[in-house]
């Protein structure tokens, strides 16, 4: 019962956040309402007994790549976006089109012949074995390679990012 | 206890949510903002499922995710300061150069 009121709230939060995000007219207005968007996940995560995870949303999500967009913001001095003179049929038909996306989505976590047992808190690998220790045991062994490309990945990002926002000469 | 199926639901709002912002903004640090968004709401149905499934593959994954979009997120800005030096502009209808 507990677990579902919070787990309410924080949805709640989020989905405010997200709509938010879609109503603001200032990117800085859109940025900060998605670091709540990624705080309230943050606390999902930990609700799920992700406690690695929630920590990792937390420190490289909300702290290291929002202050990356928001540097950019403020670097490039964006403005309050203009109204664009689009088609109006995107409007028309793209709102009901999101809705019905997302109807669809619902309707078939919802269906008959989908069995979801409801989700218990700390119900993880083994009681002795936390979340933490579990990971770095996958990540290390299972996922060794996958884990050792990804550090190659971050380095040709580094340059390329370097080479890009490189003012030409 | 949370059914799961919550977590897909709130999953799949804030994916659409996502999706919308995407094709609605103009601005193309809201439009990477969004892609962000949609990032954020696969990660949280991964984690459902490791969770659902008593598997912790699905958290090692959100990290993957994260790594990825961290080097996303790198390059991606690198290139709308790049495209601000030579367009003068954040606006995405303005950017138009390959269009017919």
């Amino acid at each position: 019962m507990v677990h579902q009121v919070l787990f309410i709230i924080f949805a709640l939060i989020c989905v405010a956040g997200a709509v938010n995000l879609l109503l603001q007219r200032h990117p800085i207005n859109s940025a900060l309402s998605l670091v709540v968007v990624m705080g309230a996940l943050a606390l999902i995560y930990l609700l799920l007994g992700a406690e690695f995870v929630a920590a990792v949303q937390i420190i490289v999500y909300a702290g290291a790549i929002m202050v990356l967009f928001v540097f950019v913001i403020m670097l490039l001095n964006a403005g309050a976006e203009e109204r664009s003179r689009g088609s109006h049929v995107a409007l028309w038909v793209g709102g009901p089109g999101v809705a019905g996306l997302a109807g669809m989505i619902i309707y078939l976590m919802f269906r008959k012949d989908t069995h979801f047992n409801p989700v218990t808190v700390g119900n993880m690998v083994s009681p002795a074995q936390d979340n933490t220790h579990g990971i770095a045991n996958l990540l290390f062994t299972r996922f060794l390679l996958p884990f050792e490309i990804t550090s190659v990945l971050i380095l040709i990002a580094i340059m390329g990012a370097v080479v890009l926002a490189r003012r030409e000469r | 206890m949370v059914p799961l199926s919550w977590y897909l639901t709130l999953s799949a709002i804030l994916f659409c949510l996502g999706v919308s912002a995407f094709l609605l903004k103009r601005n193309i640090i809201t439009i990477f903002m969004a892609i962000e968004l949609m990032l954020n709401a696969v990660n949280l149905s991964f984690v459902a499922f490791a969770n659902h499934w008593h598997n912790l593959d699905g958290q090692v994954f959100v990290f993957f995710v994260m790594v990825v979009a961290a080097a996303e997120a790198a390059v991606g800005l690198a290139i709308i300061i790049a495209v601000f030096r030579t367009r003068e502009t954040l606006n995405v209808d303005q950017v138009n150069l390959l269009k017919l």
